[in-house]
């Protein structure tokens, strides 16, 4: 069992981490910059963030290795130094945690190639893999918990992550982005996802949403994982609203207090994982600690009463029908 | 469906059945079934921008509307798109032989320290689709490669992609150059990508924020015809 499992069966619900990369940025990461070169250059940094977390509850760790494949670590010539980059995120959390005295997990992120997977792009399965094998390797060798494959779109992509963390030896967990009418932009529904992970063998030890289009619309998502998890945890990592530009700042619509409303409204829900994505600073962190500290419980929410509490949802699902018209395929 | 006797044949079709099996194919990507009918129509006597937009470019608006409406996705799409690239590929020389008239001519790049290029691509060959001239800049693209271009193309349209909360900003850097260099105002700048919104384009001073692709061509065709 790991410890990720281990702490879920004692406590219930946990709570993940914040934002990386937006939580950077003020700290002097210049757009286009890689986030992972900080794990060499900046560890300082890294480790003020991650303690930042720590300090405001979280139960989760998500390290800073997001781009940390040789695809995209090619982008910053560091393609050659991929086990060094995911090692050394690993260990900066590691090193954390041993000192803070707390049980916490370290996630160790996994997000997406960046590449289309053959025939829509260049990029084969066996390709991805690799890719995925040598980044898992590194995370491992630093001593991660669970791989922690994030912010996916393509259900191919997902089924090579997960590969390549059976091959490794390490427990996983996958979330989906859900922001394309209701719907991965690759056309992966909440409920397909789920009937997805439950069909896996080894199983995730959670699966579930981040990133994408805002706190509603991923509590909506949440709705149709949770009916069709068959048992496994479900995560809800929702970004702090939407990005908006105030002077040279990015800045996230959504407030703490947003977000401790839609932390209460996931333990609602079912979800047993709960933490923020993109624009959650350690105040929205600690905010949904206190909401999930003193929240005693209610009904799941419908969509409607989510959409109530946290606002309008920004990429419905469609009830629209195609007009084209139909005519007979050639080849079938 | 197997059945032989329901096979089309696509050459024994009058020009109205193919212009709709045509849009039906590309509908579903199908890029030989496309070349086919391009090589057919132009047998037929066709003009070469007859084809391109009574026939190809009415087919990708069905596939921009229902990727627009969230009928389709991504994968769909792209498959469309290549089936359009391949007729295109026919016609684009015929169509420069013919002098045949172009919406416009867009520039259109990931901006630097991204490699996402997804969306970007779709926009291009959506655009190359609805009639225009793109020349594509790839990834990773820094102010100076965008202004090398603008002076080189002079283009109508400039389109920046960005997926990650991490280099969404560089945009803002490059809207800042052409507004020091004096050149912003020739442009018209449209933006794009998963973390950006209506708020952000206009407060980083792009003329439009564009949802999707299919967005994106509707987006350049009105603010050009607002300009002209």
């Amino acid at each position: 069992m790991n410890k990720l499992n281990k702490l879920l069966k004692e406590k219930g619900i946990l709570l993940a981490d914040g934002a990386t990369g937006t939580n950077l940025i003020p700290m002097g990461l210049d757009s286009g910059q890689a986030p992972e070169a900080w794990n060499f250059d900046h560890i300082d940094r890294i480790q003020k963030l991650h303690q930042s977390f720590i300090d405001a509850g979280s139960d989760i760790l998500v390290t800073n290795s997001f781009g940390g494949t040789a695809r995209r670590l090619h982008l910053h010539d560091l393609q050659d130094r991929v086990v060094e980059v995911n090692k050394a995120a690993a260990e900066i959390a590691g090193d954390l945690v041993a000192k803070s005295g707390r049980e916490i997990v370290v996630a160790g992120s996994v997000g997406p190639t960046g590449d289309l997977l053959f025939p829509l792009g260049e990029l084969t399965y066996e390709g991805a893999v690799e890719a995925f094998e040598e980044q898992v390797t590194g995370l491992k060798q630093g001593g991660v918990d669970v791989a922690w494959i994030e912010t996916m779109s393509s259900p191919e992509e997902i089924d090579a992550a997960i590969e390549a963390a059976n091959k490794v030896g390490l427990d996983y967990v996958v979330t989906a982005s859900f922001d394309t009418a209701g719907n991965t932009m690759m056309g992966l529904s909440p409920s397909a996802f789920a009937g997805q992970m439950a069909a896996k063998d080894p199983r995730p030890t959670a699966f579930g949403s981040n990133c994408g289009v805002g706190a509603s619309d991923l509590l909506v998502a949440a709705i149709d994982m949770v009916a069709n998890a068959d048992g496994i945890p479900v995560v809800a990592k929702a970004n702090a609203g939407i990005p908006k530009i105030a002077g040279d700042k990015v800045v996230y619509s959504g407030s703490p207090e947003l977000m401790a409303d839609y932390a209460k409204l996931a333990m609602n829900l079912g979800v047993s994982i709960i933490g923020g994505c993109c624009g959650n600073s350690p105040a929205h962190v600690k905010a949904m600690a206190d909401a999930v500290r003193t929240h005693n419980g209610g009904d799941a929410p419908t969509a409607a009463e989510i959409i109530e509490t946290l606002g309008p949802l920004v990429s419905p699902k469609s009830d629209k029908k195609s007009e084209r018209s139909n005519r007979r395929r050639r080849r079938s | 469906m197997s059945d032989e006797e329901d096979d089309i044949i696509l050459s024994e079709l009058s020009d109205e059945e193919l212009s709709e099996q045509m849009q039906d194919d590309l509908y579903d990507g199908l890029k030989e079934e496309i070349e086919e009918g391009v090589n057919i129509f132009l047998e037929r006597g066709w003009a070469p921008y007859d084809i391109l937009t009574k026939v190809l470019v009415k087919g990708m608006k069905t596939v921009g509307d229902d990727f627009r409406d969230g009928i389709l996705f991504v994968p769909e799409v792209l498959l469309a798109a290549n089936a359009m690239k391949a007729g295109m590929f026919i016609l684009r020389p015929l169509l420069t032989e013919t002098g045949a008239p172009k919406m416009g001519k867009m520039v259109v790049g990931t901006v630097k320290g991204d490699i996402h290029d997804i969306g970007k691509n779709l926009v291009g060959m959506m655009m190359e689709g609805a009639g225009f001239e793109v020349i594509d800049l790839g990834i990773n693209t820094d102010v100076d490669q965008f202004l090398a271009a603008i002076e080189e193309h002079k283009p109508d349209i400039l389109g920046m992609s960005a997926l990650l909360t991490t280099t969404m900003t560089y945009m803002k850097v490059v809207i800042e150059t052409l507004k020091e260099k004096g050149i912003r105002d020739e442009l018209i700048v449209i933006v794009g990508g998963a973390p950006l919104n209506e708020e952000f384009g206009e407060a980083i001073g792009a003329d439009a924020y564009c949802r999707d692709a299919a967005v994106a061509v509707e987006t350049a065709k009105r603010l050009l015809t607002q300009q002209a």
